[in-house]
């Protein structure tokens, strides 16, 4: 065999050109990068972070003001961004599923309202629909005169005023005492239906001692978790101000998140609804025949059949929806609501820093992506056939 | 051995039974029912009644306050040479009329030659040309009459040239496989006439807007986006390990990026890695971002093409002697994309309406255009949801139609 | 088999146009690169670029009437635009050879670094870290502006202290950001930014209530009200956040072409301390006077000595007339707003020009 023929040889000397080429490529771009920056007068650093920010942010969860660091003004922006995608990314997988049950319904109305749904949904871009909906939430009566919904919930176009719980000590405790309840009341759920198991016998034929304490424990905290969250917890109302037409205190989602989280939830939710469908339809109809001719309802066979044999195909598309949302939040930047996106150019524009920024900001969307699929991949782990 | 029929016996499906199997066959189905129809009258009617104006408010000037509540479709109608060919000179509208028309013909002559074999009608046309046909003669009734004239000749020398190419078509089979090159030189055809330089006026890329904007990135970044899509799938599916990590490297860290991110970096960093002296236009620029961002979904449908093609088939191939790259051209390739056209397609819609990002980036694309008449201009200020509509419209019609084309391309 | 003949068919057809796209790039290259900076040495002024290239690529908002606004029929006007035909006019001898850009706010200074545009002339505020940091070298300033405030008329807000608990509308990128937290900070009110990048949208959201003020420079309050469905809702507030002085800029260590740029500017404003209009230009041919004399280039080598001609302070004021005639077409007449700081200074304004000598 001549040696030009040879497999390895040739495969070694195209990796060689590969990355010949590659570099040739890195060094021109970085050559020419390094010449433009001279010509330019412009320079390399990250040390301009610590400067202060000096511009307001509108919306953060943590606190901020234009003394803070440049830095301090990015992370108020990636924790923006964070709670888009996250509330996003919860309401669109619920919307999806509905409409992707819907899709697949027996009733034959529900059926063309899903289907007329997705298509309008998935065949518009994102960004219109996003300015769409921002264009008629504008259109909701202004800070004037409100539309006052029972319990000091205001909505107008500054967005949703609703009332919230002061952060003090006191809800700091209440808040752990619900999430510890809310933990532990699955746990002791879990253990009750083992201990059924165990005795293979309905709950009456449990020892009663057993019995009664775990229901009391469910019952305490059952009764408890209200009543903390209505009495315990020190809520701050917002109060309307008819004269100035000004609405303050308690919590608001302004226009522009709700609008973004909103348009999020119902373009990635047409798509979801899609994934979902597949999913479930992928499942053979003798599962579906199969556990009806046990005797199961139609719900059931759902819940414990079906819905869990779809889901394992429906995680690898689901999770690229999900990164899609997250990717798509970036589109706040057109409609005012500082995420670390718009956050970032506007550092940008102030400093002339376009390369540091632009780095920080793909640095960040690549590690929250990361963090998705590594999330999405664990519940899949989770969820597939265990094979022994 | 008897064939035994084994479908199911049809249904007697008068109207009745038929709502009574579908609507209300259980008591939870008859209040979705109930429910759905009370959502859809809801729906149509405060839609019907929005978009259809009473009389005293059809009248340009001094219209009632009460108007506002209404529709007003002139903000729709009036700039329809915006929304279609943006701010193109108006003495060169010419140009557009005559690059709409060269498609037009070309898309019938390729119709007819496709359908030589075969009907021009079957249930795939059908449908995508209701759907196409149906728009055009929505935005045939709301244009200026000069332009209807334009519109009702195009859509003659449509039926000609379809005729022209089931003519030739049957008589010339193998001209079906010289048509993508007679389409590969009338996009650069189209380009001059639109861009204009070399014998007619220059028009430049960077000021074409509108839909003409929309249209001219979708599509050349797609099919730029294919060499280099195709490219990075065999590089990913390589067993030379340093293309593999490389294609890897490139296709995860671009799919981790926004878009919006990426045109930005197009438009910003672009010009900071080329020789000064190289400059590209603003456009240019946009399109190589969504090529550069296209081409890594794209190789990710691709290598889903190549693992579904059996190893049987190239090791096949190569027993008759054929070498590496025909393999891979001749076999495996064809296949493989075969396989996977429903994904391209759909990742083909979804790069057209990401041209939308471009009204992010100052390029004034159709949803562009749509913003600066929306908002620039106070007579049509508040009529958003008129004009998004109309721009949805549009949207969708290109959209839906591809995916019909793709839906029906697959069985 | 016909397959691979088809194949082989295609691809040197393709072969051959891309060998042959590949040759006609390599020619345009050659071609520009003669007139690169990089290339030579001698003549690597933006000028001696221009003048070649036959037109000057200008970047303005094309959104903000009175600066530079674009119809609907592609036309551009406004003190902006008039800027960049008066450079074109003192190169070219004609107002017509610029082509204008649109460029965002955040793309604006990008575009001027990245060589996309010769001159940015979209009402930039000349800062001193815009100077340094940012990187831009600042013309002399054709607007002397200071950021203002506009609130519904029936809000009942009328100074800033009002603003507690507001929203505000402000543009993103932009030194009114800034201005607009640091006067807020030393007053100690409390309001919630409502920061848009697209002046378009920013406007739009003042005038759908979203936010009760909006914050920008005066100027551009004035020509975007006049463009508001009912321009008497909204007042403009009598208070001054801070200067905003507008001026044109280009690009750092290239002191031909800001000279050019520098002087077409004092031209216009010279032109209208000398009162040499647009219209009695022609009566100036048989001046005596030395110094306009000299000014029009009739007398003296000033503009050669720059790289222009000697008559280009002649040409701006034939094309364009000057200064205030830019300041009645595009701002004065249309708004009806008084020129107070953009007079000349024998008017007690701060318009001055260096003596032309």
């Amino acid at each position: 065999m001549s040696f030009w023929r040879n497999a390895k040889v040739l495969g070694i000397a195209a990796q060689v050109v590969v990355i010949l080429l590659v570099i040739a490529i890195l060094a021109f771009f970085g050559d020419n990068l390094i010449y433009n920056f001279q010509l330019r007068g412009l320079s390399f650093g990250f040390d301009f972070l610590q400067d202060s920010a000096s511009f307001p942010i509108g919306t953060s969860l943590i606190d901020y003001d234009p003394s803070n660091s440049y830095l301090r003004a990015i992370i108020v922006g990636l924790l923006n961004s964070l709670i888009v995608m996250v509330v996003g990314i919860i309401v669109a997988t619920i919307l999806g599923v509905a409409i992707g049950i819907g899709r697949l319904s027996d009733n034959w109305l529900v059926k063309q309202i899903a289907t007329v749904y997705i298509e309008i949904f998935r065949n518009t871009p994102l960004l219109l629909q996003l300015f769409f909906w921002y264009s008629i939430f504008l259109q909701l009566p202004t800070s004037k005169d409100p539309i006052v919904i029972p319990g000091s919930i205001f909505l107008s176009n500054q967005g949703l005023f609703f009332p919230w719980p002061a952060f003090d000590p006191v809800t700091w405790l209440a808040l752990t005492l619900i999430i510890l309840s809310i933990i532990s009341a699955p746990i002791l759920w879990r253990r009750r239906k083992l201990a059924i198991e165990l005795t293979k016998s309905s709950p009456d034929n449990l020892p009663l001692r057993d019995r009664k304490e775990q229901l009391t424990i469910l019952l305490i905290t059952a009764i408890a978790v209200p009543l903390i969250v209505f009495f315990v917890l020190d809520w701050q109302f917002p109060n309307f101000d008819r004269d100035l037409g000004l609405i303050a205190g308690g919590a608001n989602l302004s226009l522009e998140i709700t609008t973004l989280i909103f348009g999020l939830a119902i373009y990635t939710g047409a798509f979801i609804a899609e994934v979902v469908r597949a999913g479930i339809t992928s499942v053979s109809k003798g599962q579906w025949e199969a556990a009806r001719s046990l005797g199961l309802k139609a719900n059931l066979v759902m819940q414990l059949i079906i819905f869990p044999q779809a889901l394992r195909v429906m995680i690898p598309p689901l999770t690229s929806e999900y990164l899609n949302l997250a990717k798509n939040s970036s589109l706040a930047t057109a409609i005012g609501y500082p995420d670390i996106y718009s956050i970032s150019f506007n550092i940008s524009e102030q400093t002339g820093r376009s390369l540091e920024i632009l780095l920080i900001v793909m640095a960040s969307y690549l590690s929250v992506n990361l963090i998705i699929s590594v999330a999405m991949n664990l519940f899949n782990k989770q969820v597939q056939i265990k094979e022994r | 051995m008897t064939v035994i029929d084994t479908q199911p016996p049809k249904a007697n499906l008068n109207p009745l039974n038929w709502l009574k199997k579908n609507l209300f066959n259980n008591w939870y189905n008859t209040i979705l029912t109930i429910i759905s129809l009370l959502f859809i009258v809801w729906i149509f009617y405060s839609f019907i009644n929005w978009a259809i104006p009473p009389a005293e408010c059809l009248t340009k000037d001094n219209a009632p306050r009460i108007c506002a509540n209404y529709a007003d479709w002139n903000a729709v109608t009036e700039n329809m040479r915006l929304f279609f060919v943006g701010y193109y000179p108006e003495e060169l509208l010419w140009r557009t009329w005559a690059s709409f028309k060269i498609i037009v013909a070309l898309s019938g002559f390729s119709w007819g030659i496709f359908s030589a074999s075969s009907t021009l009608f079957n249930r795939a046309t059908i449908i995508v040309l209701s759907v196409l046909g149906a728009s055009y003669l929505t935005i045939l009734f709301s244009v200026g009459f000069e332009s209807q004239q334009y519109l009702v000749a195009t859509l003659f020398i449509f039926a000609i040239t379809t005729l022209i190419g089931k003519k030739l078509g049957t008589n010339l089979p193998d001209l079906k496989l010289w048509l993508p090159l007679v389409w590969f030189f009338n996009f650069f055809l189209v380009l001059w006439l639109l861009q204009g330089g070399l014998f007619l006026e220059s028009v430049g890329l960077d000021n074409l807007s509108g839909i003409i904007l929309t249209f001219l990135a979708a599509i050349v970044s797609i099919v730029l986006c294919f060499p280099f899509g195709i490219l990075l799938a065999l590089g990913r599916q390589s067993h030379l390990p340093i293309i593999r990590w490389l294609s890897t490297i490139y296709i995860e860290i671009i799919r981790g990026l926004p878009l919006i991110g990426i045109l930005f970096m197009a438009q910003v960093m672009l010009p900071l890695v080329l020789p000064p002296d190289l400059r590209l236009s603003r456009v240019v620029r946009a399109i190589a971002g969504f090529t550069i961002f296209a081409s890594a979904y794209l190789a990710e449908n691709v290598r889903g093409g190549l693992q579904s093609v059996p190893r049987g088939q190239s090791e096949a191939a190569k027993a008759l002697g054929l070498n590496g790259p025909l393999v891979l051209a001749l076999i495996v390739l064809p296949q493989a994309l075969r396989a996977v056209i429903p994904s391209i397609v759909g990742q083909f819609i979804s790069l057209f309406k990401d041209t939308s990002l471009l009204a992010i980036v100052g390029l004034v694309d159709l949803l562009g255009i749509s913003q600066s008449i929306l908002l620039g201009n106070p007579e049509y200020n508040g009529r958003s949801v008129e004009i998004y509509l109309f721009v949805g419209f549009i949207y969708w019609i290109c959209c839906y139609s591809m995916s019909l084309a793709s839906r029906n391309l697959e069985k | 088999m016909k397959k691979i003949k088809l194949l082989t068919k295609y691809s040197s057809l393709l072969l051959i146009i891309g060998v042959l796209t590949f040759l006609g790039a390599c020619r345009s290259r050659e071609t520009q690169s003669t007139n690169s900076p990089s290339t030579v040495q001698t003549n690597n002024s933006r000028l001696n670029i221009i003048k070649e290239r036959g037109k000057l690529i200008c970047g303005v908002s094309g959104k903000l009437p009175g600066f530079s606004f674009v119809n609907q029929n592609g036309e551009y006007s406004g003190l902006d635009v008039d800027i960049c035909r008066a450079v074109a006019a003192a190169l070219f001898d004609d107002p017509t050879k610029v082509e204008f850009r649109n460029v965002s706010i955040q793309e604006r200074f990008n575009a001027l670094k990245t060589g996309e545009i010769d001159l940015l002339s979209r009402n930039a505020t000349w800062t001193l870290s815009r100077d340094t940091d940012v990187g831009l070298e600042f013309a002399p300033v054709v607007f002397y502006d200071g950021q203002g405030m506009m609130v519904a008329k029936d809000s009942g807000i009328s100074k800033l202290e009002d603003l507690r608990g507001r929203t505000i509308c402000v543009k993103t990128g932009t030194t009114t950001l800034q201005n607009l937290a640091d006067k807020m900070r030393k007053i100690d009110v409390a309001y919630t930014p409502l920061a848009i990048g697209d002046e378009d949208q920013l406007y739009n959201a003042f005038l759908q209530g979203r936010c009760q003020a909006i914050t920008s420079d005066r100027s551009q309050l004035v020509g975007r009200r006049s463009n508001f469905p009912d321009p008497e809702d909204s007042v403009i507030l009598d208070l001054i956040l801070s200067k905003e002085p507008l001026a044109p800029a280009v690009v750092p260590g290239d002191p031909q072409w800001i000279d050019a740029v520098r002087w077409t500017v004092f031209a216009l404003i010279q032109a209208e301390e000398f009162e040499i209009t647009s219209e009695n230009l022609g009566s100036f041919a048989s001046t005596t006077d030395p110094t306009i004399k000299r000014f029009l280039g009739q007398e003296g080598s000033l503009g050669k000595n720059m790289g222009l001609t000697n008559d280009f302070a002649a040409r701006i004021v034939k094309h364009v007339g000057n200064y205030g005639e830019i300041y009645d077409r595009n701002i004065g007449k249309p708004f009806d707003l008084d020129r107070n700081l953009n007079q000349t200074w024998s008017d007690g304004g701060l318009l001055y020009s260096p003596p032309f000598r």
